[in-house]
């Protein structure tokens, strides 16, 4: 890296915010530099949302000010924000599902003729001038439903990009991309730092930080606990300022003995519309206390073969058995039945019922255990509850406060919780570390050893190469919807991997391009 | 700073009992209503009109304990009304003129059997919306929408838009009796309260303790995830519209045998005081919240408000008036509560650090 010196452009001066009953932030100062990427990271609840929310208009400050090129600036709303030049990609994608993507990215600032009618084909053109700018062939007549999170995400970059951000906030934008899509968003911010945009990134991937940032920030508990240049910094010294303690190891595999194969799927298929296969004739075997990991890019199929083996699509071919015993029905509730538990990729959409308790979301998909009679005998459920929660170290006050009103990592544990009171067999993880913070990451990590240990067999899905490394006893690489390639632990590499997961892949954003 | 962290215990004290009363609320707007026409209506206390009252609350009860349920899912059912219709008529048609196989051959059923076939009927009708929704994917207001018509225009049909009068039976024919539910009393009470409560307490119970009912909720409040657990959402949905067509049918049995009579445009907007009872009683449209004891307390407001107005000489316009005033507070009031729960919940979830 040059050493420049970048001038700062926004700065936050003792900024106090407090909600009621909490301080999400103590008098924090935070400089955002120009032509820098602008690190900020911290544990879910440190306080880094709520900052930005305050740069981006969405809340005020308690206390403190903020300013603009050395003159302070209020921020009333996000109006006010974006005619400052300060655009932000939300983490909860804010987008429109039911509007396509173009009038997504114009939303409030149509292109119009004569102030009123929309000029759809202007607002086309330039939606695909940008999807070319971020190189990725998302149709800007597509609807924003049919797209997957990680496209989604694409189309929420585009939309700030659109606006001509001076001040660009990214929260957690790779959560939910593949490694290929990671690598165009790097290239993206490199050329918007050439051009002096100045922007602020939040993220959990530590090594991503490194190797992107300029300048780190990090949160503890509303408080700046580290402020310095990124050559000065490794990423011991980003955990230890994070979390206040030095290690937070991945659980490491030890070296405990298989049992008997307890999971097979056999030549999985599921169709796509317009021709071709999603799911194309995979099988896989696992053994009991293996943890296999599934590694590959988005849209390889993976999230669709878990889909499989949950029974989700009816209409998918091939066999799952468990512990030698065929499940010949599809749907959801005879594998459950059966031994297996996903826990999907979507928590908020697929994971949870928001507006129920704690309890009543941990319990439900294992209703009958605790019935007695007619009916569910609560005693019992109670006490199921209790103990999974603090098996799982799960921090909550209460088990009948809404589970909406939880952290990220305390939801996810939720979610796990709820798929190992069925008893399960088989574990099926899609993404299990998506949207968590380091300190719970870890707590998830090392609760799938502990399971696995136990004679679980847990097979998770993940676009996080160091993740699928650390965690797996085997790993499975699929690409265009065909596993292309398997590791042992012991002889995977991360080139090799890599390789594996490109394999066809061209051939299939080729394919997905006709079929549009 | 810290007088925020650490607010006085007297703080929480009020607004935990804000939060009682706001819990409590149509209960409290129930006995309201009650204090309130016990002074401004003569005779409103005396036992013979709290009899009739109950009645007449009993019926839209019954159609909102099976609404709430559909409500919960996610769902309307706007058939209701006209299940009540075609119900009635059915059960009179088969007292007075019996089954004609149309060979020559009557078949006459017994009161029992007639009930029997009525209630299944009202299942077998909800049944068919469940199938509309679940199977066809309708949405459930359009559904439940042209079941409404249907039901109506065969309950027209079934005796040319007349009304089956005089439904005291034939001894000979062994369908006498008809008439004990609607005029009969057990211990000093009429059948209808007692059913009522019957199937008020077997809802909450089912609602409140059994799988089933975790599962409505849950489909409610989340269909996917719900799903992704291993419910058997369309099972479920199937089974709260089967539940709101068995409630419908009793209503239509009860108002005939009320009535001794069938007309075929009974219950007509029956459906739209059902919705109003499970709203007032803080049953959420949008799904995954309600209790079958609100919707209850929810109707009895609904009906003694009624009651009352028209004993106070009160112009039944004016009624309508005052009705949709109350029901737009209810929901109100029933904002705000969920906006102080959710702030406790937070506050408390904060305190953990979590």
């Amino acid at each position: 890296m040059i050493e420049v010196a970048h001038e700062t452009v926004l700065s936050v001066r003792k900024v106090t915010k407090v909600y009621p009953g909490t301080i999400a932030l103590k008098s924090v100062d935070f400089d955002v530099r120009k032509g820098a990427v602008n690190v900020l990271v911290g544990e879910n609840g440190a306080g880094k949302s709520t900052l930005m929310k305050i740069i981006a208009g969405v809340e005020q400050p308690s206390e403190g000010e903020i300013l603009l090129d050395g003159k302070p600036i209020r921020l009333a709303g996000t109006q006010d924000a974006i005619g400052h030049g300060i655009g932000i990609v939300f983490q909860e994608l804010n987008l429109f599902p039911n509007m396509t993507v173009a009038e997504n990215i114009f939303i409030t600032r149509e292109r119009c003729r004569l102030g009123f009618d929309i000029d759809a084909a202007a607002m086309r053109e330039e939606t695909r001038k940008l999807m070319q700018r971020l190189e990725h062939d998302i149709p800007p007549d597509a609807l924003v439903a049919d797209l997957r999170i990680g496209q989604q995400q694409i189309v929420e970059i585009a939309k700030t990009l659109s606006q001509d951000a001076r001040i660009l906030i990214m929260d957690e934008p790779t959560s939910a991309l593949s490694a290929t899509e990671v690598e165009i968003l790097f290239r993206v911010i490199k050329e918007l730092k050439a051009q002096g945009v100045a922007i602020v990134y939040i993220s959990h991937r530590l090594e991503e930080l490194v190797r992107i940032g300029d300048y780190i920030t990090v949160l503890r508990d509303g408080s700046i606990t580290g402020s310095r240049s990124m050559q000065d910094v490794d990423v011991p010294w980003i955990v230890r300022s994070m979390i206040g303690a030095a290690s937070k190891d991945y659980a490491k595999a030890d070296d405990h003995v298989f049992g008997d194969e307890i999971f097979r799927a056999e030549d999985i298929t599921l169709a796509r519309q317009g021709g071709g296969y999603m799911v194309d004739h995979v099988s896989l075997a696992l053994k009991a206390g293996e943890i296999v990991g599934i590694y590959g890019l988005m849209g390889a199929g993976r999230t669709e073969l878990f889909d499989c083996i949950m029974g989700r699509h009816p209409n998918a071919g091939g066999r799952i058995s468990i512990a030698g015993k065929e499940l010949a029905k599809a749907d959801v509730a005879t594998r459950i039945a059966g031994g297996l538990a996903l826990i999907p990729e979507d928590r908020k959409a697929e994971g949870l019922v928001q507006i129920m308790s704690i309890s009543d979301n941990m319990t439900l998909a294992s209703l009958w255990n605790y019935v007695r009679g007619f009916h569910i005998d609560r005693n019992k459920e109670r006490s199921a509850v209790q103990r999974f929660v603090s098996d799982l170290a799960i921090k909550i006050s209460s088990p009948d406060h809404e589970v909406a009103s939880l952290s990220g990592g305390n939801q996810q544990k939720v979610v796990i919780g709820k798929a190992l009171m069925t008893g399960p067999k088989v574990l099926l993880m899609d993404e299990p570390s998506r949207g968590i913070d380091v300190g719970a990451k870890a707590e998830v990590f090392r609760t799938m050893r502990k399971l696995a240990a136990d004679g679980l067999g847990i097979l998770f899905v993940t676009s996080d190469l160091e993740e699928v490394m650390a965690l797996s006893d085997r790993i499975i690489v699929m690409s265009s919807g065909r596993i292309t390639g398997e590791f042992d632990r012991a002889h995977a590499t991360e080139e090799a991997i890599v390789a594996a997961s490109s394999i066809g892949h061209d051939f299939t954003t080729h394919k997905m391009e006709l079929a549009q | 700073m810290s007088a925020t962290l650490a607010r006085p215990a007297s703080a929480y004290n009020s607004s935990s009992m804000l939060m009682m009363l706001l819990h409590l609320r149509t209960f409290i707007a129930l006995i309201a209503v009650i204090i309130f026409f016990s002074f401004a209506a003569p005779n409103f206390l005396s036992t013979a009109n709290m009899m009739i009252m109950s009645k007449h609350v009993a019926l839209n009860a019954f159609l909102a304990i099976g609404m709430t349920f559909v409500i919960i899912t996610g769902g309307i059912d706007l058939s209701v009304g006209s299940i009540v219709g075609l119900t009635g008529m059915v059960a009179g048609g088969l007292i007075l003129n019996g089954l004609d196989l149309g060979i020559g051959y009557t078949v006459y059923f017994n009161v029992i059997e007639i009930v029997a076939i009525t209630l299944l009927l009202g299942i077998a009708i909800g049944a068919v919306n469940g199938l509309l929704i679940t199977r066809l994917n309708v949405a459930p207001f359009i559904a439940t929408l042209g079941i409404l018509y249907v039901a109506r225009g065969l309950a027209l049909l079934s005796s040319d838009g007349r009304t089956f009068p005089n439904l005291v039976g034939n001894a000979e024919l062994g369908t006498t009796g008809f008439p004990i539910l609607g005029a009969g009393t057990f211990l000093g009470f009429p059948i209808s309260i007692w059913l009522l409560l019957v199937v008020g307490l077997g809802a909450a119970y089912l609602a409140a303790r059994t799988p089933l009912g975790r599962q409505i909720y849950a489909v409610g409040g989340n269909e996917r995830a719900a799903a992704l657990s291993g419910v058997r959402v369309n099972r479920v949905k199937m089974f709260v519209y089967m539940f709101s067509g068995f409630c419908a049918a009793i209503v239509g049995l009860i108002i005939s045998s009320e009535l001794v009579a069938a007309h075929p445009a009974t219950g007509e907007t029956f459906e739209l005081n059902a919705i109003a009872a499970a709203v007032l009683g803080g049953t959420s449209m949008s799904g995954g919240r309600g209790k079958i004891g609100g919707t209850i307390v929810g109707a009895f407001v609904i009906g003694i408000l009624s009651d009352g107005l028209v004993m106070m000489g009160v112009s039944s316009f004016w009624q309508i008036v005052i009705k949709g005033l109350v029901i737009i507070a209810a929901v109100v009031v029933d904002q705000f509560q969920r906006r102080m729960q959710q702030r406790i919940a937070l506050q408390s979830q904060a305190a953990m650090g979590g």
